[in-house]
């Protein structure tokens, strides 16, 4: 699939935002004070709202973007708009109750952490959904999404609390988010190797009925140039150096992060340091993500020639 | 709302008989024309006299090559359009309602003026029936020519789809599948007529037609000339020994 950078950056940077609101309602210790209550939640609110306008990007008639709030009944992207919509709403109201009485409700804010995980749940089922892309087809897609935004959010809330509790608990949480994410990744990528169009009994025989006479090899595409299909679909530049890739993001996302967060945790220092924990964590995923589509196959190869590497 | 109908009144499509198509893109260059001037906006093209022409079709021919295991290779030319699912997924991830389909005749469209160009719905498709239009920027596909089949003012045997009206071969056929009596329905049961990628779970309405047995010479895999000569006579067999005696080439 072709990894638009609009797509990469809202998945990773919605995720890593929603997470922090999560965090952020679930009563993880941050500063008091009204500058605190305004800049936190602006944070967290700014990076998710960043990642959905940069979605709108990917559109071809962002003015129209409005229509996905309709079809929350049959349609994962809908539900996702929905669902990013109510949570920010709730935040605000949250943070505005945050600002003028400096109180954290609650009651409010665990609905409040509810609605922005399912919005990240909602997020990678519209990519688990698809039965055409057997890497995206599994429950373990929707974890993964979860474990990486709950892993942002807890390392970003962390460190934004860090002031007040050194060596404190979130160094702990966010060196076992981090590890448990990756955990998951790995498990996804371990059943990706396997999931191959083919795995799934999808193959050009399937593809065209012509199994029962043959082998079936492509002769001819059907016109000589590229066309939407193929550029969207049938990409296969970004698998060349998928396992230089993996290297990269592992050790940006899961080997960096961890070290600081064990380091943080075990010399009972600031939980400050977690910020560049949290900065490596991001740049590990944005090349996470970029894998995620970059290397996953659509059916629709099949009628293309199959996968050519 | 974008869920599929449980049921259509009717189910119409298209029969593809691949083995009376001869791969000569008539069906994909009249597909182009009326569309690009009768439903919703017009096709685009980029850079059409450029060097890298592309742009939005909603009928394309592979070309495949099949290997029978005892047989010669053959060629199969395979025209490839919206199969209009019963179970369509493009349907039911569209996130704003642009993607239906319709209880009446079972025909998948695209509501122009509601698509964003999010594009989820070319990517559930298994078969690539869908393509983003490049100047318009919504979603294209196959309509079943719905403004040509219901429209009083042509000719009635215009009133098909016009790749199955310009198919010089008669590969392509059009009519009712939920009727066990009509054209296609009848030609699926007398040809064997099969679904494409039946593991998605698409339910394609559209079927197609296998490539007829070939016949299978016995020269063509397993003789040379050379073997032949010998069980010649009369005067080829004559001029043969006569030619073998002046030596060897």
């Amino acid at each position: 699939m072709h990894p638009a950078i609009s797509v990469i950056f809202f998945t990773v940077t919605s995720g890593a935002g929603f997470g922090l609101i999560a965090m952020i309602g679930a009563g993880m210790p941050l500063p008091g004070g009204l500058l605190s209550a305004f800049l936190i939640p602006a944070l967290a609110g700014g990076m998710a709202i960043a990642g959905l306008v940069a979605s709108t990007f990917h559109l071809g008639r962002p003015e129209r973007a409005w229509r996905a709030f309709s079809q929350w009944r049959s349609s994962w992207l809908s539900r996702e708009g929905v669902l990013a919509v109510t949570t920010l709403v709730l935040f605000a109201i949250y943070t505005l109750i945050w600002m003028v009485t400096g109180e954290r409700l609650f009651w409010l804010g665990l609905p409040l952490a509810i609605c922005a995980l399912l919005t990240v749940y909602t997020t990678a089922m519209i990519y688990a959904q698809l039965k055409t892309v057997p890497h995206w087809h599994t429950g373990l897609t929707p974890l993964s999404y979860l474990a990486f935004s709950l892993a942002c959010g807890l390392v970003l809330a962390g460190s934004l609390g860090g002031h007040l509790q050194p060596g404190s608990l979130a160094a702990r949480l966010s060196f076992f988010a981090i590890l448990i994410a990756w955990l998951v990744k790995y498990l996804w990528w371990k059943r990706a190797h396997g999931a191959s169009l083919s795995a799934f009994g999808s193959t050009m025989e399937t593809a065209t009925g012509l199994g029962a006479i043959g082998k079936v090899r492509l002769l001819e595409r059907p016109h000589t140039g590229e066309n939407y299909l193929t550029r969207e679909m049938v990409h296969v530049i970004g698998r060349k150096h998928a396992s230089k890739l993996r290297t990269i993001a592992v050790f940006l996302g899961a080997g960096l992060p961890l070290l600081i967060a064990f380091g943080v945790w075990i010399l009972s220092a600031s939980t400050v340091w977690l910020v560049f924990a949290f900065v490596s964590l991001m740049a590990g995923l944005f090349v996470e993500r970029w894998l995620f589509f970059a290397e996953a196959e659509h059916a629709v190869s099949l009628y293309y020639g199959g996968r050519e590497d | 709302m974008t869920s599929l109908p449980e049921t259509t009144e009717r189910a119409l499509g298209l029969v593809i008989d691949l083995d009376t198509c001869v791969g000569c893109h008539a069906c994909v260059v009249n597909c182009k024309e009326w569309n690009t001037g009768g439903y919703g906006a017009p096709l685009a093209d980029m850079n059409p006299y450029g060097a890298e022409p592309e742009g939005a079709w909603l009928n394309r021919i592979h070309t495949f090559e099949v290997s029978p295991v005892d047989a010669p290779a053959s060629i199969v030319h395979f025209p490839k359009s919206c199969l209009h699912c019963a179970d369509a997924p493009c349907v039911t991830v569209c996130p704003t309602g642009a993607s239906y389909k319709r209880s009446e005749d079972g025909i998948v469209l695209v509501d122009e003026s509601m698509c964003i160009g999010c594009g989820l719905c070319a990517w559930s498709c298994p078969y690539g029936a869908r393509e983003m239009d490049p100047v318009e920027n919504v979603m294209k596909k196959c309509t079943l020519c719905v403004d040509r089949i219901y429209n009083d003012n042509i000719p009635e045997e215009d009133r098909v789809p016009a790749c199955v009206r310009t198919c010089p071969s008669g590969a392509r056929h059009f009519g009712d599948f939920s009727d066990p009596q009509s054209n296609v329905s009848q030609l699926v049961a007398e040809r064997g007529g099969f679904d494409l990628m039946p593991e998605m779970g698409t339910a394609p309405v559209n079927k197609y037609l296998p490539p007829r047995p070939k016949a299978k010479p016995e020269c063509a895999t397993t003789t040379t000339p050379a073997s032949v000569q010998a069980e010649v006579g009369g005067f080829l067999g004559w001029l043969d020994r006569a030619l073998e005696k002046l030596g060897k080439d």
